[in-house]
């Protein structure tokens, strides 16, 4: 991706110019280039660094040894690569001068990058202010990175803390994905073959996804298909139209299936292969129907109706002399739609099992079958309970499927 | 299992068979145990295999690939199997363990297998997977000391780093391990074999773990062939509603589906219950209970072979004459050895008193007093017993033949509940029945031979030696339908030429008159041959029903194979603790078993334990409770007994033992969950059960 390096190159001029600040924040899009573009401007400029991910090192510790280790290791001089136990901030900012001063990399900056720094606020309040201010706590000449998806607006700690200079990676536009997607195409076909197929597919696919790696990752899945009427000799390389026509279905087809990762890419070769239709592939959405036992659906349903009828119909509906039948029905078709939007309400263990015994034909005995049923339900996810603080409340719960699960099951 | 010989022995029957039922029982079980294992192995075969071939192909992928160029264009996904086991959760332990199993043994040695509650967190997460990652690789690898210090080392640190670096280590090892030894134990597993981490329920994970946990080691698969099967218990649409797109397009994701359970049922009643093998025989009702919870309740297979396993055990515990239930050999032998307690017992039988009478006078005699008359009697009974089994499987899966591809199913659609229907009573005396036989009656050719060609099949393949003249008689009836059809073609002939005799007569009247003609020939010849055979085959066939298919309680001793109590099933399986905890509080006598406890009816009695009278007191208030009311009611229940003048004595006071007895009653009320203190009025108790008013 030399392109993007040369897209990014007043990015990172501008990036040198405040080499000397304690903390640099980056922030921009999904795949917009910051990692690559940091990772290759230090590389190539051969300037002693860290690269930390932190939604690896997913508690303060791991993050702070681990930089610890990265350290150690890019200095070359020292051999002991043991691991040092630094649980506090206060550990790591004393055994980070240590580590910089076995060095002799004192006259140079050195960079800490931290990718998907947003994974630094859930850590303890302590840390992201800390290394904001690195430079001042260490005395040294030490420059933090910050990498992020999201605004600085979102990160400033209620507390106050040192301002970061802040730096934003615009998306790319569909000029610059095709310039990128272009550029490394395949050795055996020209690169203007591909690039004329790479408009085919930005054409399909920009309306759904900008994700650089993602259009990536299709292009590759789909272009042995685009080839195909060159290698059976019906079109040339020049031939775009017929080309086009051949591919524009397919691709059409990939983005209702390869995308949403309905079927795997792996499949989706397969299926390319051996030219079958798509159609006997089931994609994941397609197995909605989940088989219950008898008494499940009646709970299942039972708690839908407890979650979306309000408490004052109950009497209503399940009742055998309710009275006014004209009245509620038209009741009833009012208040769901209204109901629906408002999502489901909790409902207390009495209620459901009242409305159980009312939609069950023949008699129900309260078994512990049917309370066991209740939970298993819960583990499966189609109900959660709500608030559990008390045992003896009475648990309350809420039915989360929806109304075309509901029909299917009710069937 | 000791235990358990124990309470045999406290069976109220104590003969001395008791040891040797217990030896039975134990034996049974196992070779039952044994067959439902061979039968899960068997119907899982085909998911594994795939899962199998599905794992190595993605690991051969994983290594071909590194140079090309599509490969280096595509961003690396996880390759995942997503596993869609069904609702039965309680039967997917033995299905996890048997896909661990054969991973190990065709795969990887590197498999970890999370559950959701021991996932709170990330960390718990890496800390489970790198634990039993490096346990198991200690299978295979046996480590030397220094290893094993290394281990604990990495187990502080568990994150993604310390994993590659223990994975690179191990498979470097593996590696100049097969180079030294040449194809020894790890060369069953290819070349750097994936790590395969199973999620058993997935449904239970919460979004962020799974999310952090798939994009973390996104990042390091290139260094870590890791594999991810999800074990889904609803449907895979769970995938997409846990993990938004971003995460799950870093995954490559396969679906596979299990076995349904019903299938699976099917398939073990037919193995375990519609055979002859086992001498062990479920009753209808105990067999519809089964079922019922099944279907009703949890559809877990595994339920049910244990309640199948309870029912073994009853049977042999309560049934002192279940030591002739056993194989025809040995039945033979002990039937001989049995003692005069036992012979007592045999004459106790119902079905054998029934036997008794229809025979004459001087039989009658020496059956009920000669032993030796009787031993030899119970052996032929229990003959004819074993060859009424036999003969009952055939001819059941004959009739199912015919049945499961009638309209509207009239007697079930399924094998077991043909076999229900038969064991209930006599079945052709049912309604449904008569409608099978119309419906039969009006079946095309084509539908019944292949039919009676099943049956032949099945008649052949069964073990009776009396099916003899049934299968020739089958077989001369389809003999009898291909004649049929060569007579049919001449027929046809025939028709045709009438038919153009037709067309030249061109006279209206004639056309009228041969019309007529034609259609009075077609009503009188009301049954061609064909429907002639069609009415002898299903006559036949109902013979066959009504000679074979009798419920097995018209047969005499069937009390020693059929279990048939079905309350005590019930009673074990299908608890109800609401409904006992009532009876327990409202009428003690039901478990204390005293005699003075024996009330009559509504009556609060002073004799009962101070927790019941709290409690029917409180049946009688209504949602809130006023504590000094309850308190006064109970002294007067409690005193009632010691007359007026006890009474004058303590008229307002209340004594403070009384007053002890009641907190505690009433804290332990709190303590099973009927009330609870309220903060809605002072010195007010809620309760928490309904049916108050």
């Amino acid at each position: 991706l030399h392109k993007l390096e040369h897209l990014s190159l007043c990015i990172s001029s501008r990036v040198r110019q405040h080499f000397s600040f304690p903390s640099i924040f980056i922030y921009g899009h999904t795949s917009s280039g910051k990692t690559y573009v940091m990772q290759t401007l230090l590389s190539t400029l051969q300037l002693p660094h860290v690269f930390v991910n932190c939604m690896e090192c997913f508690t303060s510790r791991l993050l702070l040894e681990e930089i610890l280790t990265q350290l150690q290791s890019c200095s070359p001089e020292t051999e002991q690569t043991s691991q040092v136990p630094c649980d506090t901030f206060n550990d790591f900012v004393r055994l980070f001068k240590q580590a910089v001063a076995t060095q002799e990399l004192r006259d140079q900056t050195l960079y800490i990058v931290l990718d998907r720094a947003e994974q630094l606020r859930e850590m303890e309040a302590n840390i992201l202010p800390a290394f904001l201010r690195l430079q001042e706590l260490t005395d040294r000449n030490v420059t933090v990175v910050l990498l992020s998806e999201i605004v600085w607006e979102l990160f400033r700690p209620n507390t106050g803390c040192f301002e970061p200079f802040t730096l934003y990676f615009p998306d790319y536009s569909i000029g610059h994905l095709q310039k990128i997607l272009s550029q490394n195409h395949p050795p055996e076909y020209s690169a203007d073959f591909y690039s004329a197929y790479i408009n085919i597919l930005l054409g399909v696919f920009y309306m759904v996804c900008r994700d650089l790696k993602e259009l990536q990752h299709l292009a590759a899945l789909n272009f042995s298909k685009y080839c195909e009427p060159v290698a059976r000799g019906e079109a040339n390389e020049r031939d775009s139209r017929k080309l086009w026509k051949n591919i524009e279905p397919h691709l059409k087809k990939a983005m209702q299936t390869v995308y949403l990762r309905e079927i795997s890419s792996s499949q989706w070769e397969h299926l390319q292969h051996d030219d079958g239709e798509p159609g006997q592939l089931k994609g994941l959405s397609a197995h909605t129907h989940v088989e219950l036992p008898y008494y499940s659906k009646f709970l299942l349903i039972a708690a839908y109706l407890a979650s979306y009828n309000p408490v004052r119909t109950d009497k209503r509906f399940f009742l055998k002399h309710h009275g006014k039948i004209r009245k509620t029905n038209f009741m009833k078709k009012h208040e769901k739609t209204s109901n629906h939007l408002l999502g489901p309400k909790p409902f207390p263990l009495d209620r459901l099992l009242a409305i159980l015994y009312s939609i069950v034909d023949n008699r129900v005995a309260p078994t512990a079958n049917i309370f066991s049923q209740i939970t298993s339900l819960v583990t499966l996810q189609l109900l959660s309970t709500v608030g559990h603080n008390d045992q003896l409340d009475g648990p309350r719960y809420k039915c989360t499927v929806s109304l075309d699960f509901i029909r299917a099951v009710a069937r | 299992m000791k235990i358990e010989a124990i309470h045999f022995g406290e069976g109220e029957n104590d003969s001395e068979d008791r040891e040797l039922r217990f030896d039975t029982c134990q034996s049974l079980w196992n070779q039952i145990k044994l067959e439902t294992e061979q039968i899960q192995e068997d119907l899982n075969k085909q998911l594994l295999d795939n899962l199998v071939s599905f794992l190595r192909r993605s690991h051969s992928d994983f290594q071909e690939k590194k140079t090309e160029w599509t490969c280096r264009m595509k961003s690396r996904e996880i390759p995942t199997a997503a596993l869609v086991l069904g609702v039965n959760v309680t039967d997917h332990d033995l299905t996890f363990r048997n896909l661990s199993e054969a991973l190990r043994n065709n795969i990887t040695p590197y498999i970890a297998l999370l559950e959701a509650k021991d996932c709170p967190g990330v960390k718990n997460l890496m800390q489970k997977l790198m634990g039993q990652l490096m346990n198991c690789s200690t299978d295979v690898v046996s480590l030397e000391d220094e290893d094993s210090v290394q281990v604990s080392q990495n187990r502080i640190r568990c994150s993604m780093n310390s994993l590659i670096d223990w994975y690179k280590s191990v498979t470097k090892k593996t590696d100049s391990e097969t180079l030294s030894k040449k194809r020894t134990s790890s060369s069953r597993h290819q070349q750097s074999p994936p790590v395969v981490v199973i999620f058993k329920d997935m449904e239970s994970f919460t979004t962020k773990v799974l999310q952090d946990f798939i994009v973390i080691s996104s990042q390091h698969i290139r260094e870590l062939p890791l594999v991810l099967i999800f074990g889904i218990a609803t449907s895979p649409m769970i995938i997409h509603s846990l993990l938004p797109h971003s995460v799950s397009s870093l995954l490559c994701i396969e679906l596979f589906q299990s076995l349904s359970c019903k299938e699976h049922l099917s398939t073990v009643i037919d193995k375990l219950l519609l055979t002859s093998r086992f001498p062990f025989k479920l009753g209808e009702k105990v067999l519809q209970v089964l079922i019922n919870i099944f279907l009703y309740h949890d559809f877990s297979v595994w339920n049910f072979i244990k309640g199948f396993q309870l029912c073994i055990v009853e049977h042999f515990y309560s049934q002192p004459l279940s030591v002739l239930c056993c194989q025809r050999a040995d039945a033979k032998k002990r039937v001989n050895s049995l003692s005069h307690d036992q012979c007592e017992n045999i004459r106790r039988l119902p079905s054998f008193r029934r036997y008794v009478e229809r025979q004459e006078a001087e039989k009658q005699i020496a059956l009920l007093t000669a032993d030796n008359f009787l031993k030899e009697t119970t052996q032929k009974l229990l003959e004819d017993l074993h060859v009424y089994h036999e003969n009952y499987v055939s001819v059941l899966r004959c009739l199912h033949v015919f049945t499961c591809s009638l309209p509207k199913y009239p007697l079930g659609k399924q094998i077991r509940e043909l076999h229900c229907a038969c064991l209930e009573n006599q079945v052709w005396e049912t309604e449904d029945y008569e409608s099978f036989l119309q419906l039969a009656r009006m079946l095309n050719k084509s539908d019944l031979e292949t039919m009676l060609q099943q049956c032949v099949e099945i008649l052949v393949s069964s073990s009776g030696n009396e099916f003899d003249k049934a299968i020739g008689k089958l077989k001369e009836f389809l003999t009898q339908f291909h004649k049929l059809e060569a007579e049919a073609f001449q027929e046809q002939d025939v028709s045709v030429s009438s038919q153009k005799e037709l067309q030249k007569k061109t006279d209206l009247y004639h056309l009228q008159k041969t019309l007529l003609e034609l259609k009075d020939s077609r009503r009188s010849k009301k049954l061609t041959k064909f429907e002639m055979l069609r009415f002898e085959v299903v006559d036949y066939i109902d013979s066959l029903v009504r000679n074979y298919l009798v419920p097995a309680d018209h047969k005499t001793l069937h009390e020693i194979v059929y279990f048939n109590t079905a309350s005590v099933l019930r009673g074990h399986l299908n608890a109800a603790p609401r409904i006992a905890l009532h009876t327990a509080l409202n009428n003690p006598y039901s478990y204390l078993k005293n005699e003075a406890l024996k009330s009559d009816g509504g009556s609060i009695s002073n004799k009962a334990p101070d927790i019941c009278i709290v409690y029917k007191l409180h049946l009688e208030c209504g949602r809130l409770i006023n504590l000094v009311d309850w308190l006064e009611a109970f002294s007067t229940v409690v005193t009632a007994v010691e007359g007026p003048n006890a009474d004058a004595a303590s008229s307002d006071q209340v004594d403070d033992i009384i007053h002890a007895r009641f907190i505690r009653a009433v804290s332990e009320l709190e303590l099973l969950g009927f009330i609870k203190p309220s903060k809605q009025k002072t010195d007010h108790v809620a309760r928490l059960t309904w049916g108050g008013c």
